[in-house]
Formats: structure tokens, C-alpha cells, sequence
């Protein structure tokens, strides 16, 4: 199921750098996207239908066989007809590399808007690198996605990198997104740093998003351990003070923690220091790692089989729900979780990602449980692994 | 990998420096308990404390990052958890928000009782007794000061006497307010403290149109309840239990409260008390210790010590812990409130347990006769003659009430926080101050902790509970948490 999202290409008279939405005639014509910022698929047009749409003056046109196509729009050749670019889909091409970037994928679970690759943060974990650029055209480019994303799209993420490092280009971000899309959830990942000691939650506060989230990661109650999850001094501190700040302008907050040997020693300290300093958060995420990234360069400092931090994992939740926040486990396979927290265990690990191993196969809970990442290996699962067959529930 | 540097990278200078903190051991060899302002708590083995408190305490030691989570020590070179605790400190004192949320209205001294411990003056009924009802005029210009009050949600207790022998105030205080209330902004819930012997139907038809509660006093048993409610056909409990159900009936099954006034013969029937209520389907029982007001604090003859009060109570909890253990939910609200304030970051926000004071910033006391109070005790004086604690008259202004003498005086001793003996206290951030009480008893709103009633009552009234949380004992703590969290106890 998963499609990849970068794609091999060629471009004819492209002249710049395009954002695009897919559309085939029947999309064009339900949906009416802007033409010239479309991109028409014309191999999923019937050929009776093609020199009719052909005069449209579309942003550029995409077939399996350029060549044949006469049109003034430049013309992109389509990688795969099948799963390469679909009606609904959004992608990104550039005259100077032969490939094509989907930024938008319809119908996905894990679609974002990626702010940038900058970050003020190095966690031992990242899943995504960073790396210094210059980004102010991610801003432009991500407000022109923002308006070509389908309307009944149900949440969308903001990442990075940190993208409060795009400063006043966030906020213009969440206000398109806002005006757009005034349905969507919009969750934005932030280590939260930048609100310590700025006015950006109030600049945020001002565009009043309706359904505005910050997901923003906490490892541990004491500053020694979450500076040294996220190899920076003074985060902590930052952050803690971010969370005030936003939560003063009334934002809505989840806390995210990545469950790993340096955040399982004190889950149950920060359990309890979120109930105390941090009780108006709405949500609490504890997550699986994700074996990809930093992750991989430090699995002997990071690896904890789930199965041996459940009764710390348990207390946590136990503490959590029972004092009233909600709380959520995230990227942990049902089978290695103690039977009182598979309740709180979600599928979250995005489609394009998502898979199960082969010991999934008889097991009776995978159409609820969250599998695994796709960059799993062996030194990254748990011994826990293994098909829970219940009775009455058919696999 | 060169990229990533080492945990010890991150650990900070050696060193810390120690938080504003109290603390307490409750026997000679227990562990001591550290508290704080921010309402945080947490247990050290003596030695360590004293390794803590000399600023020795290893960075490896296991307590060393509860003591830094808790706000006990900032670690050298960090800088101070200011924000945390400024945000705990206000979540504690959310009420000092609000201005007055409690409003009573002695609506009349009129009462068909003669109880021996009665806390309020009372004037018997009588051809002539309507002299002792409010005016409507006064229950007007009263009413009209409870919108003022800034509070957005308010709740207004009709008291006695017995309110229910003059519902013509009542009624007419709710249609006074219940017209106004939404230009105001206010939410208000109303409740009549009533021995429920004067019911009919149509006090219950307006109750329920205005989704009135009931409070009542009901002293246990039988036999003891008559004995301290007398009446001259010697029914009290059994007119006062078929109120229950009347009310019951109509107004549904959550809307009658009760409080319990332990007198000396309840000290021996804990259980008995506790089975009364249970009999009678409450689901919450405040066990409290007679008042020395009123009537109470002329009769050698009700005085007990808290010594002995505190037997009674450690007996009550054990048999109400058993009793939510067979499966029937029952909180002692006080303990409750206590928990709830130890438990969670929430101030427990009762009235009489705050610091500043709630008398006159919490609560305020309209009397029959025109007259503001600062509390209910402070009205007691009054009948005894002492108007020290009167803020003035429903015919002045909100300010002029606010800023009275009296309030002034209750102010001077209104912050626990600042007076001898209560700001070392561990149990500071937990307990309140009562300058009326210290005023009544010691003849000083400061008063004396070592020799005061109150602070001994507390004081063991904690120690209780903290004892028991320490020790954990996990059926009390599910007991403790079902209560806590208002939840019944989780079948497992």
C-alpha cells in the first residue's frame, strides 16, 4: 500500500519550480482547482476527452509518453500510470533535477507540511536529521500546498525540523491553513523552545486557528535527562517556559514522549510532574521509537525491549488516566504491551510506513494493533513479539 | 559517535541550592516529610534529610531527582524552576480570583429546636417571633450585593434558625436574583441548610424549579440525634429522616446533603454513625467536631479534647474505609478535601480552610436584622455581643463592606503564610487561618499555635492522613483515590 514520494521524472519546458495538484478531467471539474496551478494526468483522461482538456492552459501536463503530448503548458513524464501520481495528490517539480516530490498524497494517514530542515535541537532519536538551509521559499511553498490541499482533508502536521524557527513564516503558515482549511486539525510538531522567550504565542494566538494543536515532546522531569535526549543545555528550561507561554495564550497542548532507555528510567517522575506543572495539557502521547535517523547511530545508548519497561510504562498511564489526561500509546505493537494498556494503544503509525512482520499473520489482533515502522530490523524488536490468538476474535 | 555527547555532558555543575521548603517528622525515628509552597510533598530517610539540608546530598542518590522534580533543589548553574512553582502556587490559590463565592443569608433566629450545641443564636417560635425575620427590603439590598461581588459563580445558602419557617425570604431572594442573574454574567447555585421538618409541597415545587439543594443535620442514630436536637415530642430523627425522603422524591436522589455535629456521646459510636448514614443512602458524611460558639461554648458539659475527638475520628475512618471496601462508596468529606489538597494540584478552596482567610474574602453573612458578617462565627459573637468581626450593613456599599475595619482586622491575620508558627508548618500549604477562631478562643486574631485547638486538631487531622499515605496500604489508598477523584472504587 505504501507509495514512495519521491519519484523519477523529466521535465519539458518547465521554466521554474512548480507546486501542482493531480487532477484528471473528472477532478477538474468536481473540485475546480486553479488550471494553471494544476497538473493534468493525462493518461487517466479517456482519449476521446484529451484535445478538449488539452486547450485548458493547465500549470503543466503529465503523461507516460511526452512526447505525443502537444501543449503550450510544459510537460512532466508520468514515473508509473498505476501508483506514481494520482487525482488528489500534490507534488513538486523542478526544472533542474529529474524528479518529482508528492507533498500531498490523498487519502493518507500521515500527510505534513514540512516546514524546514533547520533544527535548534539534536535528539538522540530524530528521525529526521537536520540541516542548516536557507528555507524563507519552504514558507511560499507550503502556503501555495496549503491552499491546493483537498478541503475535506481531516488533519494535517506541521514538521521539521523546528518549525518555530521559521519565526513569523509559521504564523503565516497556520494562518493560511486556517483560512484554507478551516476543518482540518492541524497539529504542529515543536519542541516548544522558541515560545521561552519571544511574543510568537501570542502572534499565533492572534490568527485564531479553530482546530490548532502543538505536539511538544517532554523526556523527563529534570532538565539533566531531556537536555541530554535532545544533546542541547538549557532546552528543558525552554521548553517548560514555551509551555507556559503557549498554554497563557490558550493554545491546545499534547506532550509527547519517546519511550527509550534514558525517558523510561524517570516516566513515572514526568507522569507526575506533568499532573502537577502541566495539567492543562489535553493529551499525553508515549511513544515507540522509530528506528530511523539518529535512532540508528545510537541504539546502544537508546535500545529498551518494550517488554521490559511495561511496569513503568503502566504506573505512568495509570497515574495519568486516573488523574483525569488522557493518554495515548503510540508505535507499540499490541503484543508486547501488558494486557491493562492495550486500551490505550492507537494506530499511529502512518500508511506509507506501516508494516507487519510475519509472526503478525496469525494473530488475532492485527486490524487494531499499531505493527511496526518499515525501518525495523532485528535489533530494533522486541523479543515480546509474538501472534496473540483470543478466542472470538477471528484473525 | 562524536556527533552526540555523553549524559555527563548534560548533568551541570556539581551542587544545588535548596528551595524554600518546610518539613516535620511525625515520630522520632520516621522518615521526614518535606513540603513547599507549590503543594508538593515528599518523604526523606532522616539522614538523608540532613544530608539534603546540609547540601551534601549526592546527585546519584534515588530521592536526588524526586527532590529536583518537586521543586526541593535547583541544581547548580540551572536556573530556578520559578514559572512551575508560580503556576502551582496560583493554581492553590485560584479562589483569591473570585472575591466572595459563598453568600449565607440568615433569613430567620426562628427554630422549633433547642439544641444544647446549637453554633447560632435562636429565638423560640412564637406569635411574636417574626420580629427575628429578614425584611424583604434587606433580602433585596443583600441580594443586589451578591451580584456585585466579582465571583462568575456564586452560591447562595439560606441558614437559621430554621429557614424553611420564613420561605417567603427564600423565595423571595431567588426571584430577586434569578431575574437579575443573567445580566450579571453569574451562575448561582442555591442551597437551604434546614432540619427539613417544615417541608410541603409547594417549597419543594419552587426548589425544584430553581434546582435548590437541601443540607441537613443528621447526628447518627436515633438516640442520639434526639439527645442533641431536642424537641417536645422527642421525633427530631425520624421527622428529619422522612424530610429526606420527601425531598428525595422530588428534588431527586443527590439533592440532600448532611453534616454530622459530633457531641460527647458520638465519641463512643463511630460506627454506628457512619452505618446510620449509610442506612440512610448518603454517600458522603462530614464528621465534625462541636463548634464553641453559640450555645456550645456555654455547656461544660459538651466539651471534649481533640485528643479524644481524634479517637473517635481514627475509628470512624478505619470503619469507613471497610465500609467503601464492601462496595458501598462513602467519603468523610473533610479527610476528602484534605486528600484532594495533598493529592492534586488543586486547592481545596473550603472556606474555612484557607489561606488568606475565607471569612469576609470567601464568605459573607447577610443577618436577619441588615447586619454583614464576615462568617457565621463572626455573627455568633455578635449575638453574644461582640460586633468586632461586623463589616457593616446591607445598605453599604460593596467596597465600604470589603474595606470595613473588620476587614481590615481579619486581614492583619488572614495570610498562614506570615504568622508565628504557621509559616515553618509543613502542613502550611494544606491548612488555613482563622483569625475569628484565634480571636473567639485566644482573644487575638494572631493567637498562640501551640496552645490553640485549631492548629492541634490539624495538626493531628494530618498527621493521620499523611501517616496513612505513607504507609500505602494499597486497599486504604484505592479508598483514599476513589475519594480524591470523586470516583467509586474500580472492581478488579
Amino acid at each position: 500500500m505504501a507509495l514512495p514520494l519521491v519519484l523519477k521524472t523529466e521535465t519539458f519546458s518547465l521554466l521554474g519550480p512548480m507546486t501542482l495538484k493531480a487532477v484528471d478531467g473528472e477532478e477538474f471539474v468536481r473540485h475546480g482547482w486553479p488550471p494553471g496551478r494544476s497538473v493534468l494526468l493525462l493518461d487517466a483522461v479517456p482519449e476521446d476527452q484529451r484535445s478538449s482538456l488539452l486547450q485548458v492552459p493547465w500549470g503543466a501536463v503529465m503523461s507516460s509518453k511526452p512526447s505525443e503530448v502537444s501543449t503550450a503548458a510544459p510537460v512532466l513524464r508520468h514515473p508509473d500510470p498505476h501508483q506514481g501520481v494520482r487525482p488528489g495528490d500534490i507534488i513538486e517539480v523542478n526544472p533542474d533535477r529529474p524528479m518529482l516530490r508528492v507533498l500531498y498524497r490523498r487519502g493518507d494517514n500521515g500527510n505534513v507540511i514540512f516546514a524546514t530542515e533547520r533544527c535548534n535541537s539534536f535528539c538522540l532519536m530524530c528521525s529526521q536529521p537536520p540541516r542548516e538551509e536557507a528555507d524563507e521559499w519552504r514558507v511560499r511553498q507550503n502556503i501555495e500546498l496549503v491552499d491546493l490541499i483537498d478541503r475535506d482533508e481531516p488533519s494535517l502536521a506541521i514538521t521539521g525540523g523546528e518549525p518555530t524557527l521559521l519565526g513569523e513564516g509559521l504564523v503565516d503558515i497556520i494562518r493560511a491553513c486556517g483560512r484554507a482549511l478551516p476543518d482540518t486539525d492541524l497539529q504542529v510538531l515543536s519542541n516548544g523552545r522558541g515560545f521561552a522567550d519571544s511574543d510568537l504565542a501570542l502572534r499565533v494566538r492572534a490568527v485564531s486557528h479553530p482546530k490548532l494543536q502543538w505536539n511538544i515532546p517532554l523526556y523527563a522531569d529534570v532538565s539533566a535527562i531531556h537536555d541530554y535526549v535532545v544533546q542541547s543545555a538549557s532546552a528543558f528550561d525552554q521548553t517548560i517556559r514555551g509551555l507556559y507561554k503557549l498554554a497563557e495564550a490558550g493554545q491546545r497542548i499534547e506532550i509527547r514522549v519517546v519511550l527509550h532507555r534514558p525517558t523510561v528510567a524517570r516516566l513515572a517522575g514526568l507522569a507526575r510532574f506533568i499532573y502537577r506543572n502541566l495539567s492543562f495539557v489535553r493529551h499525553v502521547a508515549l511513544m515507540g521509537i522509530e528506528p530511523i535517523g539518529f535512532a540508528r547511530a545510537n541504539h546502544a545508548a537508546l535500545w529498551i525491549d518494550p517488554v521490559d519497561y511495561q511496569g513503568e510504562l503502566s504506573e505512568a498511564v495509570t497515574f495519568l488516566h486516573g488523574n483525569g489526561i488522557p493518554v495515548s500509546l503510540y508505535n507499540l505493537p499490541l503484543c508486547v504491551l501488558r494486557q491493562d494498556l492495550r486500551a490505550f494503544a492507537a494506530r499511529s503509525i502512518s500508511n506509507w510506513k506501516n508494516v507487519y512482520l510475519p509472526a503478525c499473520g496469525a494473530c488475532s489482533l492485527q486490524k487494531r494493533c499499531a505493527g511496526f515502522f518499515a525501518s525495523i530490523d532485528k535489533k530494533w524488536t522486541s523479543h515480546g513479539v509474538t501472534a496473540v490468538v483470543s478466542e472470538g476474535e477471528a484473525p | 559517535m562524536t556527533l552526540f555527547r555523553p549524559r555527563e555532558a548534560f548533568q551541570g555543575e556539581a551542587g544545588y541550592a535548596l528551595l524554600p521548603f518546610q518539613f516535620r517528622r511525625l515520630a522520632d525515628d520516621s522518615p521526614v516529610l518535606l513540603t513547599n509552597d507549590a503543594g508538593e510533598h515528599l518523604w526523606l530517610e532522616s539522614d538523608d534529610f540532613l544530608a539534603f539540608a546540609q547540601r551534601r546530598l549526592s546527585p546519584v542518590h534515588p530521592s536526588f531527582w524526586d527532590l529536583e522534580s518537586r521543586h526541593f533543589l535547583a541544581r547548580k548553574g540551572q536556573p530556578l524552576p520559578l514559572e512551575a512553582m508560580a503556576v502551582q502556587l496560583r493554581s492553590r490559590k485560584a479562589f483569591l480570583f473570585q472575591g466572595p463565592a459563598l453568600h449565607i443569608f440568615v433569613v430567620s433566629l426562628r427554630c422549633n429546636h433547642s439544641c444544647r450545641y446549637c453554633q447560632v443564636s435562636r429565638e423560640a417560635d412564637g406569635p411574636d417571633a417574626h420580629q427575628f425575620d429578614m425584611s424583604l427590603a434587606d433580602a433585596s439590598r443583600a441580594a443586589d450585593l451578591v451580584l456585585e461581588a466579582p465571583a462568575p459563580s456564586v452560591t447562595v445558602e439560606f441558614q437559621g434558625g430554621e429557614p424553611l419557617l420564613a420561605f417567603a425570604v427564600i423565595r423571595h431572594v431567588v426571584e430577586h436574583l434569578e431575574a437579575r442573574k443573567a445580566e450579571r454574567g453569574k451562575q448561582i447555585k442555591y442551597v437551604i441548610t434546614s432540619v427539613l421538618h417544615h417541608l410541603d409541597e409547594d417549597k419543594l415545587a419552587f426548589m425544584a424549579a430553581h434546582h435548590i439543594e437541601l443540607s441537613t443535620s443528621l447526628d447518627g442514630p436515633a438516640e442520639i440525634h434526639n439527645r442533641n436536637r431536642p424537641l417536645p415530642s422527642r421525633d427530631s430523627h425520624a421527622r428529619t429522616l422522612a424530610g429526606i425522603a420527601q425531598a428525595r422524591e422530588v428534588l431527586g436522589p443527590h439533592a440532600v446533603a448532611a453534616l454530622t455535629t459530633i457531641t460527647k456521646e458520638s465519641l463512643a459510636v463511630p460506627e454506628a454513625i457512619i452505618d446510620a448514614y449509610r442506612n440512610a443512602g448518603f454517600h458522603s458524611i462530614f464528621l465534625r467536631p462541636i463548634s464553641p460558639y453559640g450555645f456550645a461554648a456555654r455547656s461544660k458539659r459538651t466539651d471534649y479534647s481533640v485528643a479524644e475527638f481524634m479517637g473517635f475520628y481514627r475509628r470512624a475512618l478505619v470503619h469507613l474505609i471497610r465500609v467503601n471496601l464492601d462496595g458501598y462508596p462513602m467519603d468523610e468529606a473533610y479527610a476528602a478535601l484534605l486528600l484532594r489538597s495533598i493529592l492534586t494540584p488543586f486547592g481545596h478552596g473550603y472556606v474555612d480552610l484557607r489561606s488568606p482567610a475565607g471569612a469576609g474574602f470567601g464568605a459573607w453573612v447577610y443577618n436577619y436584622d441588615g447586619r454583614v458578617y464576615a462568617s457565621d462565627e463572626s455573627r455568633m459573637l455578635a449575638a453574644m455581643g461582640d460586633e468586632t468581626f461586623c463589616m457593616g450593613s446591607v445598605q453599604d456599599s460593596y467596597e465600604a463592606l470589603l474595606t470595613s475595619p473588620a476587614m481590615q482586622l481579619i486581614a492583619s491575620a488572614a495570610v498562614a503564610e506570615s504568622i508565628p508558627g504557621c509559616s515553618t508548618c509543613a502542613y502550611l500549604p494544606f491548612c488555613g487561618s482563622d483569625p475569628i477562631d484565634s480571636y473567639r478562643r485566644q482573644g487575638d486574631v494572631i493567637g498562640h499555635r501551640p496552645s490553640s485547638d485549631f492548629c492541634q486538631r490539624q495538626t493531628a487531622m494530618l498527621d493521620l492522613l499523611f501517616g496513612m499515605l505513607r504507609r500505602g496500604n494499597p486497599d486504604e489508598m484505592a479508598v483514599f483515590q476513589s475519594w480524591v477523584r470523586r470516583q467509586s472504587l474500580a472492581a478488579d
